[in-house]
């Protein structure tokens, strides 16, 4: 019987404690703040025009993070952020997953990139087509000097499946599986690390990525121009008309994705707004994407009609 | 309740904090066969649908494949024993010889300083020792093997064989201390040497608690997964020679946990890979603990 009344009264305390602390998490969400997440690619530009946001607005709370597109997009369905960076389109089979949780994506552009593809400086290669990228990454071609460089094998750098885009450059110009040779790397700036040290590596990442802090060219990377087969002239990713026209053989789009519609002036709808806006379009080309094109903006202005 | 306030307040003071101590003992033990519940209830269905051949088998991993998804899991076991055995290949002389050093030459003061010191490389966090190795490691093994990158199972064994040293190391020094001097007394009045007393005295009496220091180190060894996560390459290829990179079980489940969408077979099977893993590791420090327990 004692025993009894014991157990009560320590089962009765940590309800208590438990229903506190509920209340406590819950009232801190409260707050207007942004969460978002995704995309590796996109985190230092989207870092970048939520500082200058914040210059504007001093009192929202907002963070960033990566972790990959794929990531990204699983906490958006999973309601843990609000906002989702994704370097590829999202899946059908991920929008069938939204619908099942009765969420209604949206989808905004936010830059133009140009998928760069980089080597060692010493690297004599000269320019690329995108069946031999493709080759080499399938594990085809497995020495320079198929490709005009010297003797050496092939060390390949490439991104893990959580990544954007590791599936935009495998659909797009692998169109098979990787090689099983290549090292799948945590992110970008691994990718750029790992290939400066590298005389035989080549690696795949984002435009943000071929350019330093300070917005100039990185001397310890090269930057292979692309042509689109054997008969067309080789483009740089450096090229800013060609990114945005499509005539660079690996440019897309980049997104952000939100759960639902956001009300309007939410704290949200404000950001989106803002990256939208010239001053945010400045600040991604300095951070070494492109600014959108006529196409992007229509859609774009499509989505901020339907806020209310 | 008939009881006097007085009393009550007594007993509880009593037994409250009995009930408290005895309750986060029952926790740990709960926890245990909980997670091992976890993982083989999730872990099970991936068995079943990939086929217990194909699994352990196989040589290709690519769940998120241009095709046909492949599950076999038997490079990745690979790359984890590699790492495992390369490591502990240099962890084992060094840390013994510390042991020996420490337990049987060193005098007094040296010991009391430097098994602490050991004792602190517990302390780096391995994701700290992965930096290192990044930064400075790979481009050496990288110079020393004529390789273009250091991104290789050697490299990363040589980082995972310091974070198991000081397992390695004070284990068997305790080992080493706790055979009885009446032993060494013994073999140095026979006329044997301090040398001779070490190798044909000392270690063969301490031989179960040395089996066990390594056996604990393995453990350390195999479920180390930031080390390998940064410096071990990561490519799903079976790996030829220790300069090839490779991707252990726990950089996977690391690696992929991040994007599963909860409940398909990639969920299922990454739980299935720690299934393996828990089993690996269970039975190597159970193996440890019961040499440790043999007197």
């Amino acid at each position: 019987m004692r025993n009894i009344f014991i157990i009560f009264v320590v089962v009765v305390l940590a309800i208590i404690g438990v229903l506190f602390l509920i209340r406590g998490s819950s009232q801190k969400t409260e707050n207007e703040s942004l969460i978002i997440k995704g995309s590796d690619t996109e985190v230092q530009l989207v870092s970048n025009l939520v500082e200058a946001f914040l210059g504007k607005n001093p009192e929202a709370d907002i963070s960033v993070t990566g972790g990959g597109s794929g990531v990204g997009v699983a906490a958006l369905l999973n309601r843990e952020i609000n906002l989702a960076n994704s370097s590829r389109r999202i899946k059908e089979e991920e929008l069938l997953q939204a619908k099942s949780k009765n969420s209604d994506v949206q989808e905004f552009i936010l830059a133009r990139d140009g998928l760069s593809i980089i080597v060692h400086p010493e690297n004599q290669i000269e320019k690329l087509t995108v069946d031999e990228i493709g080759k080499i990454y399938r594990g085809e071609i497995v020495n320079w000097e198929k490709v005009g460089g010297k003797d050496k094998k092939v060390e390949l750098y490439g991104r893990q499946s959580t990544s954007g885009t590791y599936l935009f450059f495998r659909n797009l110009v692998v169109k098979d599986d990787y090689s099983p040779n290549m090292k799948n790397m945590e992110g970008s700036q691994a990718i750029v690390d790992a290939v400066k040290s590298d005389k035989n590596g080549v690696g795949y990442v984002g435009v943000g990525y071929v350019k330093d802090d300070k917005g100039s060219l990185r001397n310890d990377i090269k930057i292979v121009p692309i042509a689109k087969d054997i008969d067309s002239p080789a483009i740089s990713p450096l090229d800013k008309d060609a990114v945005k026209k499509g005539d660079y053989p690996i440019s897309r789009p980049i997104f952000q994705y939100l759960s639902n519609l956001p009300v309007k002036n939410s704290l949200l709808d404000k950001f989106l707004l803002f990256e939208a806006s010239d001053q945010g379009q400045d600040i991604i080309e300095k951070t070494g994407f492109y600014a959108l094109t006529e196409t992007d903006i229509i859609q774009n202005q499509l989505l901020f009609e339907k806020i209310k | 309740m008939t009881l006097g306030t007085d009393k009550l307040v007594q007993h509880l003071s009593e037994s409250l904090p009995r009930w408290l101590f005895a309750a986060t003992a029952a926790l740990t033990v709960i926890l245990l066969i909980s997670i091992f519940i976890f993982l083989f209830v999730t872990g099970i269905n991936a068995f079943g649908s990939i086929g217990l051949k194909e699994f352990f088998w196989g040589t290709d991993w690519n769940p998120a494949s241009f095709h046909t998804p492949s599950w076999g899991i038997f490079s990745l076991i690979l790359g984890s024993l590699m790492v495992s055995f390369i490591s502990l290949l240099i962890s084992v002389p060094f840390g013994l010889s510390i042991a020996i050093y420490l337990a049987e030459i060193a005098p007094p003061k040296t010991r009391e300083t430097l098994k602490p010191v050991i004792e602190m490389i517990a302390s780096i966090p391995s994701v700290v020792l992965g930096l290192l190795g990044l930064l400075f490691l790979a481009p050496i093994t990288a110079g020393l093997f004529g390789l273009s990158n250091g991104l290789n199972a050697f490299t990363a064994s040589i980082l995972v064989a310091v974070a198991s040293l000081p397992t390695i190391t004070s284990v068997s020094e305790d080992a080493l201390s706790s055979v009885t001097y009446k032993f060494r007394e013994a073999s140095l009045a026979l006329g044997a040497t301090k040398w001779v007393t070490i190798k044909k005295a000392v270690i063969p009496a301490a031989k179960s608690g040395l089996v066990a220091a390594i056996m604990l180190g393995l453990g350390r060894v195999i479920g180390e997964t930031m080390i390998v996560l940064m410096v071990a390459g990561n490519s799903r290829a079976l790996p030829s020679s220790f300069l090839d990179s490779v991707q252990p079980m726990t950089a996977t489940i690391a690696i992929e946990i991040k994007e599963v969408v909860i409940g398909t077979l990639h969920w299922q099977s990454l739980f299935a890979i720690g299934l393996v893993l828990f089993t690996i590791t269970f039975i190597v420090n159970f193996l440890a603990d019961l040499l440790i327990h043999k007197k």
